[in-house]
């Protein structure tokens, strides 16, 4: 349970980290937070030749709400940090509510959003809070930056677009919605697990309170988050009332591949796939006051 | 390739220079290089807390730092919140309470329970277990180590000029 010899580099501003990294392609690896990438070096399910540290770019730690409401949180945000920062709390309450909901706080004031992202466990809350918020990630290697859509990042278990040399600098999330309303929660068998499914909404309202826009998101049920498209398309243009909400929920269910693992078998991932989606929009239709029976 | 690195840090507020290797970690640099053996090494992959540190003044695991990221840090371990004689106010609860049988996973919960108190100072019981999720006990069980930290704030409440600092008097 000792991680295996590699080299360490901590560079301090980022070309430099993509300078190494360029270099260095093929043996090394990247460390943020390292609340995945250690226990797996403890493990030795990792045998990086170099571990190059973000750790020391101060540039990627930062937090931008920009007057348009958009906000960019640098990659090396560490989880605690965004849970603690009032204006983020006033302006992305659901993105604020949820992280508490990672692991534990010594974890939390360690492990990065741009680390949980990429280490892309489809247990996680960040790669889900992004597709729920159609957020999008910014890349950067040596030769320049793009830019991916959540909903395009993840690639399967742990797996993401990100190429080799490339580096997770940053997370764009647009401005919330006006009179958004949201719900969140997930089950785990202690607190502080990693969720065996949870799920996480976002509703737009028009003038007569039906559904404008609905983005329901679901994780820990397959290999990946996946935005239930079906459920949300089932909601728009009516009220968030005890109908509509059943219909959506079990649309979630009918369209969420679920896995069976050591946790959980799929036919109680499904089962959790249904109960939680109604449950957070039922959180959602509180938040305007409405109370919808189960 | 794999060379020492030279490592500047504070450890419980005094200054510490070494070399270490790269792929040693905070936890067992601190008891195997350093001789500090109140930070305990449980199940070295960020599950149980016990080797639970503070960086910075920020509860960490220290099985999931390497030693020389601390470079330049502040490392508080148990060590460094326990008076040079007798108990600290939130130890003597702990005795006080029964909320230790084996003692394994204690130095971990003083650090954590430490800095939600630093954070918190009037917690609830349900904040508390909250706060200490992450610390796995596995023969006292929670409500003891809840008790005493519940005990600890209120008494610290009760005499705010002491609030935090440790002190012999509740041997």
């Amino acid at each position: 349970m000792k991680p295996p010899r590699f080299d360490y580099l901590a560079p301090s501003t980022l070309p430099e980290a993509l300078a190494l990294l360029a270099s260095h392609a093929d043996t090394a690896k990247i460390i943020a937070g390292g609340q995945s990438l250690m226990p797996a070096l403890n493990f030795r399910l990792a045998g990086p030749a170099l571990l190059i540290d973000l750790n020391r770019i101060t540039e990627l730690q930062q937090i931008r709400i920009e007057s348009d409401g958009a906000m960019t949180v640098g990659a090396m945000t560490r989880h605690r940090t965004f849970e603690t920062d009032a204006a983020v709390a006033r302006h992305w309450p659901l993105l604020s509510h949820a992280v508490r909901s990672i692991a534990h706080v010594q974890i939390r004031n360690r492990g990065t959003i741009g680390g949980s992202i990429c280490h892309a466990d489809p247990s996680a809350e960040w790669p889900a809070l992004c597709l729920a918020c159609d957020a999008a990630m910014v890349l950067h290697s040596v030769r320049g930056e793009r830019v991916v859509a959540a909903r395009d990042f993840a690639t399967g278990l742990f797996g993401t677009v990100l190429e080799p040399g490339e580096i997770l600098t940053g997370i764009r999330f647009p401005a919330p919605p006006a009179r958004a309303s949201w719900g969140f929660e997930e089950i785990a068998r202690r607190r502080g697990d990693f969720a065996i499914v949870g799920a996480a909404c976002l509703i737009m309202r028009d003038d007569a309170g039906r559904c404008s826009d609905a983005r329901l998101v679901v994780f820990g049920a397959g290999d990946r988050p996946v935005l239930a498209a079906s459920a949300s398309a089932a909601l728009l243009g009516r009220g968030l009332d005890a109908p509509a909400i059943a219909a959506a929920a079990a649309a979630a269910r009918g369209e969420i591949p679920c896995r069976s693992d050591q946790q959980a078998s799929a036919q109680y991932r499904s089962s959790l796939v249904e109960t939680l989606s109604a449950r957070v929009l039922r959180q959602a239709a509180a938040m305007n006051g409405e109370h919808p029976d189960e | 390739m794999n060379e020492r690195l030279d490592l500047t840090f504070t450890l419980n507020g005094e200054l510490q220079q070494a070399e270490v290797e790269p792929r040693w970690t905070l936890a067992d640099f601190l008891r195997e290089k350093l001789h500090k053996t109140g930070t305990h090494v449980g199940c070295e992959h960020g599950v149980c807390g016990a080797c639970t540190v503070l960086l910075d003044g920020r509860s960490v695991r220290a099985c999931l730092l390497l030693a020389i990221q601390v470079q330049g840090c502040d490392v508080t371990t148990v060590e460094g919140l326990s008076p040079e004689q007798g108990l600290s106010d939130l130890q003597a609860e702990f005795r006080r309470c029964h909320a230790l049988q084996c003692g394994f996973c204690t130095p971990g919960l003083i650090v954590t329970a430490h800095a939600l108190l630093q954070e918190c100072p009037s917690p609830s019981r349900e904040e508390i277990r909250d706060a200490i999720s992450g610390n796995l006990c596995r023969c006292t069980g929670y409500v003891p180590i809840v008790d005493a930290i519940e005990a600890t704030a209120r008494a610290r409440l009760m005499r705010p000029a002491k609030s935090g600092k440790p002190s012999n008097d509740d041997q």
